[in-house]
């Protein structure tokens, strides 16, 4: 594949905020889309959760994550949606240039007239929790146990601890169990379940897996490889309840216990975070405080169901093409002016076509060598001689005006540039 | 017929990795022998990174001698070496006007040590330094040779220049005993066997009490290992540049607010003894401990951006100083005993450990000499090691060309650190090989970031098992029994 130069619409992640930004994009006129993935494949991480409960709101139908996706990137790629894989963007600027790289591209550079942040999220860890104990192998997040498990095809371990209530926790006790796992326990420190109540019944009561409110873990316990964890009652203010302490022997503990929008990438363009939500601030386009920058899904806000996170991504699509669309009108009419024989500079740069239909432009500029006899100013593009001024003389001590006129309009539409030379006359 | 070694070195901390690579500059065989599956897994592996000035060190004590004649050597080392290394300068921070003349004291005791560039500085010049600081500061002793290392790099990169002049590493290879000939040690036993030797080096760090009892040496002597824990902060939201000590106390130079080379601040450590050389947990109580006394000197942190934390092992040993009229406990032993022959004793190496290292070498290698041993400069000797790519700390136009000339260098395997394949890659083959994740981590710096491995460590696993054919079951995360994968999903036959 060859890479544009520049793209209307660069998505950076496809999970189903991506995805469906990407569709929506091309559906409402961006002509050059591009969905950049880190992983092999599109769909994010909605290709590990294989189990069901995807889709109800759009749909109206009970999908696997997998099959979910799999209906976008099917569109995508049939409304010519370009995709980059197994490429990791590095750093995006506050004017939407992109750096990236992968093994089989190299290092890539490209700029976009809009882009959609859609990098989900990523789980909160031990250490942020701050369980004390030894730091062996066998504790992971359930996120990646998931991985581990559904698409790496391998088994963490037989003995299993989660803690946290929250989905992918609940979810994971239940595949585990499939899988010939003991789960021990589920843990969780609130009072209430984190998670949906259709996952407490269908993952935990129905393969009779204890949940444990009030309780957490207090200790890891094992050098090399988790041995046990010591579980501990809590009161409301998560203080200890003494003689609650209990060993449970396990080679695994799993954590379930939050997720973080995934906003580093936002942070380096310049987009202001909510420390709340921990994802940017958006208006109801979902774009960020930095123009022609969106952002849509996880990385926004942490969604419980997937059909609220595609129809963001829809929405966040759909006017980060409308600002392209824009830019790129813009761009159309935007030409530059160049300072030509003995110009040093003209003031504006650049100017918008479009403007000279109703008014005058004033461009004003100063020569670099002083001419003592008359000349001309003469305003050209390529080929044409379209307005001169005279002078009596040029110095560079005193600043000279040409005005562009409403006459001037039809010859001005039809330059790429336009260039004023100093001659003489 | 066993193995036979002029030196073999037990223990591949700093210590001994540093010596294993002055001992190759000269004449005669060297072998290291590590018990864990990588170099630097123990006292070497957690604590605070920082090269100290050398206020701190009892006057006339060997540590004080060693701290000072260590730090100097750090510029040429890390040059030669190549490994990152900042002389930053650091603050003994005094809060309240109560701490304000134990500056003083720390600042005479550093004259007297030989320390260089030491000034007090007053509250208004701290606050200017360090905005974060305790408004309640009252005073700082500002120490301009203060340094910050990755202990991992320093300590790889000593080995990996051992190695490239000749000397043999084995890891996995534990001590067991000395093997005598009278009162002369001719060899060591290991779980892997005998080896023959003219001379044996005690490096074992919170062991090295084990180790010279095993040759009859200083039965007196014992390490209680001091455990110090830390947390650390992503590097986003939280940024000190500094590094801040409190005043010190009979428990040690107490809990710091500093920095890594890496970026990240990181508080701690506690001082706590404890009877098990391999209990390196962290504990409600002592994080508890380091966060308040972190608070003391920047009340600002937040524990909301913490994500990591450890605990580390010290040697706290009982070794007495030799110096006359001294009475002082806790001083390293450095020597070679008079009544067992063919025996370096090194022991109750802590805290400035790393810092010495260097100069412990040097020590060692002018204790040989004096001992009769020739050192002879080997032709050759090849004082240079070479670094390798870091993509993180390049810039695009670097990172364009590295990727062009190797696109392994192209894929990012870890996205909070910016890592890629072929970092890992190169880690695996190297001099001293990365076989385990942890020993990818500590070289590469991946896995350490805020998502703490859950994107990459799937990914490592499995170029860990690519370029090492195994399977991804036999992937430790630091040696056996630490493997990752308890067995393959249920197989479906279609």
């Amino acid at each position: 594949m060859t890479l544009k130069n520049v793209y209307d619409v660069v998505v950076i992640g496809s999970g189903p905020g991506g995805l469906a930004a990407a569709v929506a994009a091309k559906k409402e006129g961006a002509q050059d889309v591009l969905i950049i993935e880190r992983d092999v494949e599109l769909g994010g991480i909605l290709l590990q959760c294989i189990h069901n409960g995807f889709g109800l709101e759009i749909f109206k139908e009970d999908l696997p994550g997998p099959s979910y996706a799999q209906r976008y990137v099917k569109e995508a790629y049939s409304l010519g949606v370009e995709v980059l894989l197994d490429t990791m963007v590095l750093d995006i600027t506050p004017q939407r240039k992109i750096y990236a790289a992968s093994k089989r591209n190299g290092f890539i550079e490209i700029e976009s007239r809009s882009i959609v942040l859609a990098m989900g999220c990523r789980e909160r860890t031990r250490p942020q929790i701050r369980i004390p104990g030894s730091r062996p192998a066998g504790v992971y997040t359930a996120g990646t146990a998931q991985r581990w498990v559904n698409v790496e095809g391998y088994m963490p371990g037989n003995r299993v601890v989660i803690l946290g209530s929250g989905d992918i926790g609940m979810i994971m006790a239940r595949r585990l169990t499939f899988e010939g796992a003991k789960v021990e326990r589920v843990l969780e420190v609130m009072s209430y379940l984190t998670g949906l109540t259709r996952n407490y019944v269908q993952c935990l009561l129905d393969f009779d897996i204890p949940l444990q409110l009030r309780h957490t873990v207090k200790r890891v316990i094992g050098n090399n490889h988790v041995e046990a964890i010591e579980a501990v009652q809590v009161d409301e203010k998560w203080n200890v309840v003494p003689g609650s302490e209990e060993i449970i022997p396990c080679d695994t503990l799993l954590l379930s216990v939050g997720l973080i929008p995934e906003n580093e990438l936002s942070r380096k363009a310049g987009v202001i975070l909510d420390p709340v939500t921990g994802g940017p601030v958006v208006d109801d386009n979902f774009q960020t405080n930095v123009n022609g920058i969106f952002a849509a899904g996880n990385v926004v806000h942490v969604y419980d169901l997937v059909d609220w996170v595609t129809e963001a991504g829809y929405q966040a699509g759909k006017c980060a093409a409308a600002h392209a669309n824009e830019v790129r009108r813009k761009e159309h009419h935007l030409i530059p002016l160049i300072a030509g024989n003995n110009v040093r500079y003209i003031v504006p740069h650049m100017l918008d076509k479009r403007n000279l239909e109703g008014s005058e432009i004033r461009l004003q500029m100063r020569v670099s060598k002083p001419v003592e006899q008359p000349v001309w100013l003469e305003v050209h593009d390529k080929n044409n001689l379209i307005t001169r001024r005279a002078e009596r003389y040029v110095r560079p001590g005193e600043m000279v005006t040409v005005v562009l006129k409403p006459d001037h309009f039809t010859d001005v539409n039809k330059a790429d540039s336009l260039t004023i030379d100093v001659v003489p006359r | 017929m066993p193995e036979s070694y002029d030196f073999v070195i037990i223990g591949g901390g700093v210590v001994g990795c540093m010596l294993a690579r002055w001992l190759s500059r000269y004449e005669g065989s060297v072998l290291l022998i590590e018990k864990e599956a990588d170099i630097c897994m123990g006292a070497t592996a957690a604590n605070t990174a920082i090269v100290h000035a050398g206020y701190d060190p009892l006057p006339d004590s060997l540590k004080a001698r060693m701290n000072v004649t260590g730090n100097q050597m750090w510029d040429q080392l890390s040059g030669e070496l190549n490994f990152p290394f900042e002389r930053r300068g650091d603050y003994v921070v005094a809060i309240g006007d109560d701490e304000l003349p134990a500056l003083d004291t720390l600042m005479q005791q550093g004259k007297k040590n030989g320390v260089m560039g030491i000034q007090i500085l007053s509250k208004a010049e701290m606050i200017v330094r360090e905005k974060n600081i305790n408004p309640d500061v009252s005073g700082a002793l500002w120490a301009t040779t203060g340094g910050i290392c990755d202990p991992f790099a320093v300590t790889v990169a000593a080995a990996e220049n051992a190695v490239l002049n000749g000397v043999k590493v084995m890891l996995n290879t534990a001590f067991e005993d000395f093997i005598m000939e009278g009162s002369r040690i001719v060899g060591v036993k290991t779980n892997r066997g005998d080896i023959k030797c003219r001379w044996a080096i005690n490096s074992a760090g919170v062991y090295s009490d084990q180790v010279m009892h095993k040759a009859g040496v200083r039965p007196e002597f014992i390490i209680k290992p001091r455990r110090g824990e830390y947390f650390v902060f992503d590097r986003a939201d939280i940024t000190i540049d500094n590094v801040l000590f409190p005043v010190p106390s009979e428990k040690g130079k107490g809990i710091l607010v500093t920095t890594t080379l890496h970026g990240n601040t990181i508080i701690g450590p506690n001082a706590n003894i404890i009877d098990d050389k391999e209990n390196r947990e962290t504990t409600k109580v002592g994080l508890n401990e380091i966060w308040e006394g972190a608070q003391k000197l920047v009340p600002s942190l937040s524990l909301k951006y913490v994500i990591a934390m450890f605990a580390g092992l010290r040697p706290y040993g009982n070794g007495p100083c030799k110096t006359p009229g001294i009475d002082y406990q806790h001083d390293y032993i450095i020597e070679i005993p008079e009544d067992v022959q063919g025996f370096v004793n090194l022991g109750g190496i802590e805290s400035p450990g790393l810092t010495s290292a260097p100069a412990i070498a040097q020590e060692v290698v002018d204790m040989l000499r004096d001992a009769g041993e020739e050192m002879k400069e080997k032709k050759g000797w090849d004082p240079i090691r070479r670094g390798r790519p870091r993509f993180r700390d390049m810039d695009h136009e670097e990172q364009k060309r590295l990727v062009h000339m190797d696109p392994r260098y192209g894929r990012v395997i870890c996205r909070c650190e910016n890592v890629t394949e072929g970092e890992i890659v190169a880690e695996i083959h190297a001099p001293i090989p990365a076989l385990t994740y942890d020993a990818i981590k500590r070289r590469t710096w991946l896995g350490t970031g805020r998502c703490q491995a859950g994107f990459d460590m799937p990914r490592v696993v499995k170029i860990l098992a690519d370029e090492l054919g195994v399977s991804p079951l036999e992937v430790s995360k630091k040696g056996q029994g630490s493997e990752f994968l308890a067995r393959p999903t249920k197989q479906v036959e279609n």
